[in-house]
């Protein structure tokens, strides 16, 4: 599998990955912001899948309709469907793509549900691998408290609840989410991770972040000539995202 | 009913599915649209089961899961190739294991009205990997036999026409940009499906039947294949 500076694309993209709760995604915003004011071309990328494979997802999900196959099938679908119509243009046209979550994802949810370890990696092998990965580990249960000390409801397939590890849907997950954290370790080399460890601050994850993005892209090369508005269609999903990120924060 | 015969898959199969469990017949027919495949698989049907054998039918795009998504997918022509090549895959894995493979459980004979070689060449002739899709259509069974409706372009062409007094946008491959002119499209199309096929054929061994005849005189022929194979348990 070639990365997409391998592939001669004159984009980047760097994908994090980790459980739910191990703060990926905060570090994956921090980066962006640094990336922004920079003035780096850079996209974040957040699942946008078209409504058409959406729709089917969520009737499966909702009515339990999925196995471990169609599950991986359907999630591969909404995955083509958000590399082709929207990463490929970005990293076309020379932008550094950020991906919370990316291919390593369905590889180690899928697998735990029993697929094929090469039936899934050679599925999802139309797409380039990342320039750089950083994977997020803490301890287990350092992010399970994080994601179940709010008691929130867990859905059926994010609890593993179709794999019958346990009734109770807590349980199911913290069973579920160890077997992930296994499999994301066990392909850590074979797809060149960088492990970050979630347990340190906040603060100094992003100091290693910020060097070893500078470290594997040569950003000069990325920034913005002026400052070149995003097309029209992007530019208002961007806006959108920025403002319901300063509600977040 | 014929006892359990097993049934091998192209691939690595469906996770917890044993190949032993499988009895039944699975029995394909593949063919363009024109070529007869509905009226000689309801005719199958008709004689099976007055025979007193329980069968069971699976076609494309009839999936719980996502037929609605697809048919509105290819109403807009909104999705690309891969994204577009894994809803049809997404489409068939539902209906394997929901019909497919519970029919063969039980030693039914499931007709499918085409099979993962229609998905595969359609793929194939918009560019998609042959390894790929290999890959991608490894969970499927390999069926007991494998029919090939071939009629000439030509044919096809009044055929569709005297049905439907049109051509369907997909069938002629408009999505290609092969040619602006519907009736040119679809020529070129269906000569290119009909390469792509003998590509497949190489690795999966169609039984090639010219359908070129009368509906009686290729349902005869059939017939006489099937009673073969099930009369050799």
């Amino acid at each position: 599998m070639k990365t997409f500076a391998e592939s001669n694309f004159p984009g980047r993209l760097i994908a994090v990955e980790g459980l739910d709760g191990s703060g990926k995604s905060t570090q994956v915003y921090l980066l962006k912001r640094w990336l922004e004011a920079e003035g780096i071309k850079v996209y974040f990328s957040e699942w946008n899948s078209s409504e058409l494979v959406k729709s089917a997802t969520s009737k499966g999900k909702k009515r339990e309709l999925l196995t471990p196959t169609t599950f991986s099938l359907i999630h591969a679908t909404d995955f083509a469907d958000r590399y082709e119509r929207h990463l490929v243009p970005l990293l076309r046209a020379g932008y550094i793509v950020l991906c919370d979550r990316y291919v390593f994802t369905a590889f180690a949810r899928d697998v735990v549900r029993g697929c094929p370890p090469e039936w899934v990696r050679g599925n999802y092998s139309f797409a380039c691998v990342p320039d750089l990965t950083m994977f997020f580990k803490a301890d287990l249960e350092v992010s399970l408290n994080r994601i179940l000390e709010g008691r929130p409801k867990l859905k059926f397939f994010e609890a593993g609840m179709d794999l019958r590890l346990s009734t109770d849907p807590y349980e199911s997950f913290r069973i579920f989410q160890g077997r992930i954290l296994d499999q994301y370790l066990a392909m850590s080399k074979e797809f060149n991770f960088h492990i970050m460890d979630a347990n340190e601050q906040v603060e100094r994850q992003q100091v290693i972040v910020r060097k070893l993005v500078s470290e594997a892209i040569d950003l000069k090369k990325f920034k913005r000539r002026s400052p070149l508005p995003l097309p029209p269609a992007l530019q208002a999903d961007r806006e959108a995202m920025e403002l319901e990120e300063d509600k977040a924060a | 009913m014929s006892k359990k015969s097993s049934h091998r898959f192209y691939g690595h199969g469906i996770p917890r599915i044993k190949p032993e469990d499988l009895g039944g017949k699975l029995i394909v027919v593949e063919g363009a649209d024109g070529s007869g495949r509905s009226t000689q698989i309801a005719e199958l049907v008709n004689w099976l089961e007055t025979s007193g054998r329980p069968t069971v039918q699976v076609g494309l795009k009839r999936s719980t899961l996502v037929s609605e998504e697809l048919k509105k997918a290819q109403e807009g022509n909104v999705l690309s190739r891969t994204t577009l090549g894994l809803f049809y895959a997404t489409d068939f894995a539902d209906q394997l294991e929901n019909l497919i493979l519970p029919a063969l459980k039980a030693g039914f004979i499931v007709l499918a009205d085409r099979y993962i070689y229609t998905l595969m060449a359609r793929d194939m002739v918009r560019g998609m990997d042959e390894a790929w899709l290999k890959n991608l259509y490894g969970i499927a069974p390999i069926p007991d036999a494998v029919f090939y409706l071939t009629v000439e372009p030509e044919e096809l062409v009044q055929r569709n026409l005297s049905k439907n007094a049109t051509l369907d946008y997909w069938e002629s491959g408009m999505d290609l940009g092969l040619s602006r002119e519907v009736f040119d499209s679809f020529l070129k199309y269906q000569a290119a499906m009909h390469d792509a096929f003998r590509q497949l054929q190489k690795t999966y061994k169609f039984e090639i039947v010219d359908a070129n005849r009368s509906v009686s005189a290729v349902n005869k022929e059939l017939r006489k294949k099937i009673s073969a194979l099930i009369d050799s348990e």
